[in-house]
């Protein structure tokens, strides 16, 4: 037999590549998954129709105005909605034993959790395509510029990119992925709705105010209504950058720690 | 790495899950080229071991090397020696065969075009060609196990770990991994191979380690672990099956143990310690004209090996586990 002699270290770039080759499985089983492609189209478009509908005419005065003012905010909620999806399916992997066929691997030790949300990032794309497109087509308008509207969409990813660790870790802390789905919700829900996605929130009680007022939600939607519909962008922006460097700082490290830890 | 190194080697492995202790102090070693069986009931630590051994979970006490590699300290480099099957298949549902397979070849560094010759080969190998593009949660029980056993081979693994290789495949099924394995050791891989079942690790198994609530209490070669209890098994039967009762009787008073009538096959069983005994049995039966059609004296099974190690029976399966429906015996803790 051979001598073979196995390597000491992993080499530099093949942890990129092993997130890469995971990424693409991710986005396969996309493909291979309809109801999970469904969903993910569906959602955004059942969002639009009925708060556009069911609000419009009592909120703004008609659908055409609470559109343009909801939109942005629809955004948001679908694609903070589909970070969700990240941890439920790091911890189907975690359960089928999947990660432990991965961690019994020459490959970088992070490598599983970046590939996971690289490929999520895919889903979250989708996710924003399609509610700026099927908004559109019940009558949205951009009033700023392509560029405007296009860092608009980059900026939510961004700030996905850093919600979908707090989804990790959620996924590796909870032993089902109905767990995930129930503990997301409630967690998220009152992030996402207690905000200024659907309304302004002058009418709110005064504890409600401060919580919107410091909700990250809030300014991302702000600065996606600048960017998209025009107003002052600088600030919301600045602050929505901020708020997903905070959470990316906060739940990144604790999802590796209970993903080692939990593998 | 010199030729003689074993393949692996485990001392004084102690691993702790709360106030439970799953391994007490375990010492394994498997020569290279070979099989070596890990035997016991469920919960005796068995897949703890493996996990162990296959950097998964690290000990809280002793060392374990793979090739010579510290599974601790070298866990990148043994990785890259090692292939694991567990107990439940782990392939990615959502994936197609081949692209399971795929995946786990460019993990592994392989070309695109590499990864997916490699994907064809192994799936042809496996008879699973045909599903090579379906999802693998279409697969059944047996396709999965087999696929999950290609991809540990993706990477031509020298140390291959098979943690309950057959548990809940049909006959069938379990012949065609048995197959599998025997292959895979002649082309000189070493198997690890945990078992519930004591005719899968005297079928497969070069060395065995009986292992009971997280101790080893036996090891040795089939061969060896039976002729360990020093008793042997005499099983007569008689050409007519009139003379069942009398035969019985008679096998009673001489060896002064209860023999095992068998009304189907029209065999009694009893256990010898003296071989002395036999002349005079076939004399006996001589004497009494009673004509025989079998007179045979054979090694105790493992099945009788591991009730006089452990103290416990090997018990057949409850009910509702598919093993009972393949007529297989699993060994499970009398005490419940």
């Amino acid at each position: 037999m051979t001598t073979f002699v196995p390597a000491r270290r992993l080499g530099p770039v093949t942890g990129l590549r092993n997130s890469f080759t995971l990424a693409w499985r991710s986005v396969l089983k996309l493909r291979t998954n309809p109801e999970d492609l469904f969903g993910l189209l569906l959602q955004p478009i059942m969002y639009l129709v009925l708060f556009t509908y069911v609000f419009g005419g009592s909120i703004a005065g008609g659908t055409h105005q609470y559109l343009q003012f909801s939109l942005p905010g629809i955004m948001v909620l679908s694609v903070v909605f589909a970070t969700l999806g990240t941890g439920m399916m790091l911890s189907q992997d975690v359960a089928t034993g999947v990660f432990d066929r991965f961690r019994a691997l020459p490959i970088a030790r992070w490598a599983p959790l970046a590939g996971a949300i690289g490929g999520d990032m895919v889903r979250y794309l989708i996710s924003v395509a399609v509610t700026l497109g099927f908004g559109m087509i019940l009558g949205f308008r951009v009033q700023t510029s392509p560029l405007a509207a296009a860092m608009g969409c980059l900026l939510l990813l961004v700030f996905a990119l850093a919600m979908c660790w707090f989804s990790a870790m959620v996924g590796m802390l909870v032993k089902s992925a109905q767990g995930v789905q129930l503990w997301g919700f409630l967690l998220m829900f009152p992030l996402v709705f207690g905000s200024n996605i659907l309304t302004e929130s002058a009418k709110m009680p005064g504890w409600l105010q401060a919580f919107v007022k410091v909700n990250p939600v809030t300014y991302l939607t702000e600065a996606g209504r600048a960017l998209l519909t025009g107003g002052p962008a600088a600030t919301p922006v600045t602050r929505s950058l901020l708020w997903a460097l905070a959470i990316f700082v906060v739940f990144a490290p604790l999802a590796v720690r209970a993903y080692l830890r939990r593998t | 790495m010199g030729e003689e190194t074993n393949a692996i080697e485990a001392r004084g492995l102690v691993k702790r899950f709360g106030k439970t202790t799953a391994l007490a102090g375990v010492d394994l070693t498997a020569r290279a080229g070979t099989v070596l069986g890990l035997l016991g009931p469920n919960g005796a630590g068995k897949t703890t071991a493996v996990r162990i051994l296959a950097t998964l979970l690290r000990p809280d006490g002793g060392e374990a090397r793979v090739c010579g590699y510290d599974v601790g300290r070298d866990a990148h480099q043994v990785r890259q020696l090692i292939g694991l099957t567990g107990q439940y298949a782990s392939v990615d549902e959502g994936l197609s065969g081949t692209n399971n397979l795929i995946m786990i070849g460019r993990l592994l560094g392989m070309s695109r075009a590499g990864a997916r010759a490699r994907a064809a080969g192994l799936l042809a190998r496996f008879e699973l060609t045909e599903a090579a593009g379906r999802p693998a949660k279409t697969y059944s029980g047996g396709m999965r196990r087999r696929l999950d056993l290609a991809a540990s081979l993706v990477g031509q693994p020298r140390v291959l770990y098979l943690d309950e290789p057959t548990t809940g495949l049909d006959p069938h099924s379990r012949n065609e991994v048995w197959a599998l394995i025997r292959q895979l050791v002649a082309d000189g891989t070493t198997v690890l191979l945990t078992t519930q079942y004591l005719e899968e690790a005297d079928q497969l198994a070069h060395d065995i380690a009986v292992i009971d609530r997280g101790k080893v209490i036996a090891t040795g070669s089939p061969d060896e672990l039976k002729a360990r209890t020093g008793r042997q098994v005499l099983e007569v039967c008689p050409a007519d099956r009139a003379d069942l009762g009398v035969v019985a009787a008679l096998l009673g008073q001489r060896t002064e143990s209860a023999p095992a009538v068998s009304d189907e096959s029209g065999r009694v069983t009893v256990q010898v310690s003296d071989g002395r005994l036999l002349p005079e049995l076939v004399r006996e039966f001589d004497d009494r004209g009673i004509e025989l059609a079998e007179f045979a004296l054979r090694k105790a099974s493992l099945d009788e090996v591991f009730l006089a190690l452990t103290g416990h029976r090997a018990e057949n399966p409850r009910d509702n586990e598919p093993a009972e429906a393949t007529g297989r015996r699993k060994l499970s803790r009398s005490a419940r």
